[in-house]
Formats: C-alpha cells, sequence, structure tokens
C-alpha cells in the first residue's frame, strides 16, 4: 500500500503481479479487497472473472468477465482500505481519521501509540502518516482482534511500521519502555479515563493525545482527568454531507416573448401575427446537486490535549 | 518489538525553538496571533509595552510566559503551570454543581473598585508583578465575594489579561497555521477550514515517496501541508497557469528543513503539458489572470505589505484588521528558506511525465474547474486519487458529471465537512455558541484507466 523506499514508489505507472492486494471496484458502494492469485477466480454477479487475466495490466484497468460484465482493478489506499476491511469492531471513518491525523501532527518519522486496536481502520492511516521512518505501536486486549489486525497489516503491507501488541491499557496502562517517546497517543476505550495517566507518561512534552468515545459522558470524565497534566483540551464532532448531482433536462419556456411569471400560458398562445411562441417549449439541461438524503448522524466525540510543558 | 524505538528525525519533529525558527504566538487565550521568527532583535508589542523575543529561543514549544516589568522595562517571563492535583473545596462544591451563590444582589455601578486608577500606576512604578494588580484589584473589590464562581473567574481572566498578558509559544504546523489564518485572516486562505484541509490530504494518499501536483491558490497552505507530510522525500509540484507562480508566503511559516524545502518545486502547468497534450488545449487559460502576476519565482520575495511589516527592520507589525500577523523576517535569514519552491528541473518533469503523479490536490478557486481537471487528470499516473476543494458547489457539479460521462474516473463523490466544538464543564457541557458554518465543498474520486 506505501512505498517505504524510493524504489518502488507509488507514482510509477505500477502493473499487477501475482500475489498484490488490488481493491476491486463494482460500484463506489461495492468493493471488496483480493489478494491476485494466479489460478484464482473472482466470481459475483457479473460473472467469473480470471486472476490470471489482471496479471500485467496497470492497476486503474476495467477487467471482464466471462459474461462480459466489468469491474475495476484499484491500487489499495487507506481510505480505500477503512471501505473494504472485515469489520470486527465499530470502526474510525475518513473524516474523523483525516483530522485526528492531522490535529495530532502526525507526520513521517514521528512515535505513535494507539489502544485499542479494535479492526485497524485508523492504524492503517496513522502507518501511513509515519512512514517511512516513524512506527506506530498499537494495542489491544483482544487477542483474536490482534492476531486478526496483524494479519491485515502483513496483508497490506504494512507491517514494517507497526507492532501489535496484546495488553490492557486500562489495568495496566502502556509499558514503561515507551516512557517519554510518543509524539502522539490515540484512545478509543470504553473507559479513556484510566489511560489517560500512562498515556501523559509516554508523551514528549507538549506531545499530543486524542480520545474517541461515542458518549459524553466518556467525554466528560476524560476532560476532567485530563487537567492534571494536559492543557489545551478541546472536544469536536466531525461529520461529512455527501451530494448526489444528476443531469435534468427540463422543459423551458422558448420564444422572445417576455412571459411573466405565472401569468397563463393558454392565454397568450394566440398572437396577432398567429405565430404559436409558446408552444414550441425547448428542453434545457442542467447539472444539479443536492445533499444526500441519508447520512451518519453521529460517530464519536474527538478530544484533543497537549501534555503541559513544565521545564 | 523495541526495534526502532529512538526517535529517527530530530530535524522534522524538533520540540524545541531556536534563533531564527519560526513560531506562533498565542496570546491571550487566542485574542491574537502572532506569526514571528525568533531573533534576539526581534520584538513584540503587547499593548503598549514592547517585549524581547529572547526569552522564547531555546524553549520548548508549549512553553507559557507572561508579561513582566523588569528593571529595563517589559519582559516575557516563563511561566510553569502547576500540575493540578489537589482541587479545592470550592471547586469540587462547583463540579457536583452546587452553586451557593447567584447574581442577584449585584449591581453595576462601576463603583465597585476602590482601587484608582492612580493607586495601579504607583504599584506599576513601584515593580510590582501583574499577578500582584490583580489580586489588590480583588481584594479591593466590593462585589468580588458576591460574584458566582464562575463570574469570579471570568472576573480573574479578564484582568489577567489587561494586567498580565500571556503568551503561548506554539509549532507552527498545518494545523496551527491553517487554524490560525482561518480564524483572524480567512480569505488569505480562501476559507479553507482545517477539517477540510485534513480530508484533502487523505483522500490525495499524500504519503511518502509520492510525487503529488498541487494547484494552490490558498497562499501555500496547501503546498506546505502537503510537503509536511511527505517528510523530505518524493515531491510537491506546485503548479500554475501562465508565467506567474502564485503566491506561496504561507510555506515560510513552517520550519521547513532543506530536505523538505528541496522537495517543494513549482512548474508552470504548460511545462507539464507539453507534448503529452496538444498545446491549443491549454490556450484558453492564459487569459486568466494571475493574482500576484509581479511575484517571481522566488517564494521569499514575493511580500505582501497587507500583512507582514517594513522589511527594513524586524518589528512587528500591528495590524488592527488582521490579526494574523508575520513578524518580518530579517534580511539576512531570507536566503535560508529560498530552496522552496525552485522551478521543476526538466528531469524530474521527465520523469512525471513517463510515471504520472500519484495524486492530484486543486485549490483553485479562481480557476475554471472541469477545464483544469480535464488537463490535469492524464498527469496523473492509472489509479490516482484526486481531491478538488470549492467554496462554491455548482462548479464541483459539473466537473463531476463531466469527468462521469468521459468516463475519466470511479468513485467520484462531492463531500462538505461538518465541523463543532464543544465546551466540556462540569455540568456545563454544550456546543459551543459560536461555529462556522461552512468550511467549503471536496470533490473527490480515483482516475482509471482510458479504455
Ligand atoms: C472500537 S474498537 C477500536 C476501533 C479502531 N479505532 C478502528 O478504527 O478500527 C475498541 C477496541 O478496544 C479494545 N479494548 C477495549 N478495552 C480495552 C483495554 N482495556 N485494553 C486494550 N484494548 C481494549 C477492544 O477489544 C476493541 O477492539
Amino acid at each position: 500500500m506505501l512505498a517505504c523506499d524510493s524504489a518502488n514508489k507509488l507514482s510509477f505507472n505500477r502493473f499487477i503481479s501475482n500475489g498484490d492486494l488490488v481493491i476491486v471496484y463494482e460500484r463506489h458502494d461495492n468493493m471488496k479487497p483480493v489478494t491476485v492469485s494466479e489460478n484464482s477466480v473472482l466470481q459475483n454477479r457479473f460473472g467469473v472473472f480470471k486472476h490470471s487475466d489482471w496479471i500485467g495490466k496497470p492497476f486503474g484497468s476495467k477487467v471482464f468477465s466471462n459474461k462480459g460484465g466489468f469491474v475495476y482493478l484499484l491500487a489499495p489506499t487507506p481510505e480505500l482500505w477503512t471501505l473494504v476491511l472485515s469489520h470486527r469492531t465499530q470502526i474510525l471513518y475518513i473524516a474523523d481519521i483525516s483530522f485526528v491525523i492531522m490535529y495530532l501532527e502526525i507526520v513521517p518519522g514521528c512515535l505513535v501509540m494507539e489502544s485499542g486496536t479494535g479492526s485497524g481502520s485508523l492504524t492503517t492511516s496513522l502507518a501511513r502518516a509515519v512512514a517511512p521512518t516513524g512506527h506506530v505501536y498499537t494495542f489491544d486486549f483482544h487477542e483474536q482482534r490482534a492476531a486478526s489486525a496483524r494479519e491485515d497489516f502483513e496483508r497490506t503491507g504494512l507491517s514494517s511500521l507497526i507492532s501489535v501488541n496484546v495488553r490492557d491499557i486500562q489495568d495496566e496502562g502502556f509499558s514503561d519502555e515507551f516512557a517519554g517517546l510518543a509524539d502522539a497517543v490515540f484512545l478509543d476505550l470504553p473507559q479513556p479515563w484510566l489511560a489517560i495517566p500512562s498515556a501523559a507518561k509516554m508523551l514528549k512534552q507538549d506531545g499530543t493525545l486524542c480520545s474517541f468515545s461515542p458518549c459524553i459522558e466518556q467525554v466528560q470524565r476524560s476532560c476532567e482527568t485530563l487537567q492534571t497534566s494536559f492543557t489545551d483540551i478541546r472536544t469536536f464532532e466531525v461529520l461529512l454531507r455527501t451530494y448526489e448531482i444528476r443531469e435534468e433536462r427540463m422543459e423551458g419556456i422558448s420564444g422572445e416573448g417576455n412571459v411573466a411569471n405565472g401569468s397563463l400560458p393558454c392565454k397568450r398562445r394566440q398572437r396577432s401575427d398567429g405565430s404559436n411562441m409558446l408552444s414550441s417549449s425547448s428542453s434545457v439541461s442542467t447539472v444539479m446537486a443536492r445533499p444526500n438524503g441519508e447520512a451518519r448522524g453521529h460517530t464519536g466525540y474527538l478530544t484533543f490535549a497537549r501534555l503541559k510543558c513544565l521545564s | 518489538m523495541s526495534s526502532n524505538i529512538e526517535s529517527t528525525n530530530p530535524n522534522l519533529n524538533s520540540r524545541l525553538t531556536s534563533e531564527g525558527c519560526s513560531v506562533l504566538l498565542d496570546i491571550n487565550d487566542g485574542d491574537r496571533l502572532v506569526f514571528a521568527r525568533l531573533a534576539a532583535a526581534a520584538k513584540l508589542k503587547i499593548g503598549n509595552k514592547s517585549c524581547s523575543l529572547q526569552p522564547l529561543i531555546g524553549c520548548s514549544y508549549g512553553s507559557l510566559f507572561q508579561v513582566e516589568t523588569g528593571p529595563d522595562g517589559s519582559l516575557l517571563a516563563r511561566v510553569t503551570p502547576a500540575v493540578q492535583g489537589n482541587i479545592t473545596e470550592e471547586k469540587r462544591d462547583n463540579q457536583l454543581n452546587v452553586e451557593s451563590r447567584d447574581n442577584r444582589t449585584l449591581i453595576d455601578n462601576n463603583k465597585a473598585q476602590s482601587l484608582t486608577g492612580e493607586d495601579i500606576q504607583a504599584m506599576k512604578s513601584q515593580g510590582a508583578r501583574g499577578d500582584e494588580i490583580i489580586e489588590a484589584l480583588i481584594a479591593n473589590s466590593a462585589t468580588f465575594e458576591k460574584k458566582t464562581s464562575f463570574s469570579q473567574e471570568k472576573y480573574r481572566l479578564r484582568k489577567q489579561k489587561k494586567y498580565a498578558p500571556k503568551v503561548l509559544l506554539r509549532r507552527p504546523v498545518a494545523r496551527s497555521i491553517c487554524e490560525a489564518y482561518f480564524r483572524k485572516y480567512p480569505a488569505k486562505i480562501r476559507f479553507l477550514r482545517m477539517d477540510t484541509l485534513s480530508l484533502l490530504l487523505s483522500m490525495a494518499n499524500v504519503s511518502c515517496h509520492s510525487d503529488i501536483l498541487v494547484v494552490d491558490m490558498v497562499g501555500g497552505l496547501l503546498t506546505g501541508s502537503v510537503a509536511e507530510r511527505l517528510g523530505g522525500t518524493g515531491f510537491v509540484c506546485n503548479s500554475y497557469l501562465g508565467t506567474a507562480p502564485y503566491s506561496m508566503d504561507i510555506v515560510r511559516i513552517f520550519n521547513f528543513s532543506d530536505e523538505i524545502c528541496k522537495r517543494i518545486v513549482r512548474s508552470p502547468i504548460s511545462d507539464l503539458l507539453i507534448q503529452k497534450e496538444s498545446p491549443e488545449q491549454i490556450i484558453h487559460h492564459d487569459d486568466v489572470c494571475n493574482m500576484e502576476s509581479l511575484t517571481n519565482n522566488q517564494v521569499s520575495t514575493s511580500v505582501r505589505v497587507d500583512e507582514i511589516s517594513d522589511p527594513s527592520g524586524s518589528e512587528i507589525s500591528e495590524q488592527g484588521a488582521e490579526n494574523v500577523e508575520n513578524i518580518n523576517i530579517p534580511a539576512i535569514r531570507v536566503s535560508k528558506s529560498t530552496k522552496a519552491g525552485e522551478r521543476a528541473q526538466q528531469e524530474t518533469i521527465n520523469l512525471w511525465k513517463e510515471n504520472g503523479f500519484s495524486s492530484l490536490i486543486i485549490a483553485a478557486p479562481d480557476l475554471d474547474t472541469w477545464t483544469l481537471v480535464r488537463d490535469l487528470l492524464p498527469l496523473l499516473s492509472n489509479s490516482a486519487p484526486f481531491a478538488i476543494y470549492h467554496q462554491y458547489l455548482q462548479p464541483l457539479a459539473t466537473c463531476m458529471h463531466n469527468l462521469q460521462v468521459g468516463k475519466m474516473a470511479i468513485g467520484l463523490q462531492i463531500t462538505e465537512p461538518w465541523l463543532r466544538e464543544y465546551q466540556v464543564l462540569p455540568s456545563r457541557t454544550h456546543p459551543c455558541m459560536q461555529m462556522s458554518a461552512f468550511g467549503g465543498y471536496i470533490l473527490s474520486g480515483t482516475k482509471i484507466c482510458s479504455s
């Protein structure tokens, strides 16, 4: 997913090869991750696609099934991954993820700590942000989830940037070997206030912390705990509204006469010269946009803070 | 698991200030925001006092200073925040919302304060510190004790801002720069809100070793934010129509190492299109006039008077209207940052032509979105994502429609981010009373192979 050295940078028009992870795109709301394997096929409502037909084609290609149906093969990105990963937990989506990365000031070379790992949706974007020289240490107390996350990072090619560890962070805190080394800490835990003192210990001076919580009661308690060693405590909510567009042909009134708004056209239909100015309606085509009727109304509150500077 | 625990790039993520570095000064909790370059001779004016920035050199970002009166006039003295542990009885009560007082007996007749202006002046000339004056004001206020603790806090804060102004030393990074401009001078960055900027960067998959094509008419904020994410790898190619590059002043505010500066290059769009597209395709763009047709290639010389003070000194300008101020960079230092924004070398351009850019970000509200995208999209490698910012919906809707019809891209989506901040206080949690109602629209998608 990432080019960690300049030799295999992404901007080279890459061709699909055996073993690559591709995102199979049917529609924007129907995508699927597939690892290319010479002898495999992909079967969906459009028919049977042979992986061997894909090998050697550039990413972004349209490929066809035995029945003439088609899909697109896209190069994986953290954004696409978030849309296709298997949900083992609730996950963070693009709006929260983007804001978290920017607000935590995560840049290449940073050391970031996270708990819980969950489905690794955020972790994937954290890894992109710290690459090529930084590292993400992520912790979950759920053995199985940690193992699945590890497999996923292997599959997306990020395992050299991420260490997944099994640990109860609310109970034990982060491990002391990282004390004072973290540029940023991210918490997505049921009782984040229990982990905050340990997070403070991990951070460098002026380091940033974010806690994501769906409920305001969690925010309330976290903010109280943060007062002790953090400053600049701020809570946000970020949401997205999406738009649909369509081109509509609408009947318009043609002719040079000025038809006053609301006047009945039939009254003016017959002019003294006998011309029929309003009967020839022309159709005008316009591209129009409107918000989609449904949207995610709430994900969680994002509380940010900076470690107080004492020296 | 502790193989690379060591922080790898001290240059990139420096958390200490040094002479000549750029800082963001937050005065009295965001009342004023000043971008400054630290130099021993640089002075900051707060009210009628002028303080040297010298004490800020070599400090950790996040350090807090207070204006105090020293033997040679006002100075910025470091204040160390207490690590809070012992909450007072009263505070505890308030957290549980047990407020025993209300303000029914308060009469606002300006007679409550028995300390006169002369008294305060006298205290000052005897060298009283700001905090002492505040305590004296409280002691001599007939009404302070009767106020609710909430209003007491507000009173104290008001007096603190006046008699002991605070200066917080902040690191100028994409987030803080964007927020500062959005708050104080949004037109310069075309109202690009920080959450919108953050989305542009993810939607365009900005990651190390990528070559990102940008059209930045937001003062360099976009270019700088991309360069920050590239961390000295890949390239950000800041492209422009015609012959005059757009202003990139904001790039100078970031503390970029030479390594990162080298990765910021410029190119006229026409140079990128030559041989790939027939020349007449781009001619129609040339009559679009540039905002700053007189600036030359070098970032550092495009100084706009409306926000930067007279280049001869190192004083900070006090601009009444625009509170985002830049302290001028003394002439000697200018050369240091000239590397950002060099003209892209022909070999590099050739490589881009061969391999395509990894992604495209446009924030160019003055250019026609569709024709720009139509011409630039072919410069991307296949499967490359792109993100286009605009304050108006219609140009994006038209562009999206044309991309669909032309089967040039998939995963097309127009999104509008919404950001709300909350006040979180014991028993007084609610959304902030003021919010930005609009942060712009983004059209995003993925380029596909032309069949
Ligand atoms: C909502 S999920 C995190 C989702 C993640 N942010 C993502 O984007 O995919 C919360 C995770 O925290 C883990 N967790 C809960 N309590 C924990 C604890 N005390 N220590 C470590 N992990 C914990 C859970 O197992 C779960 O996987």
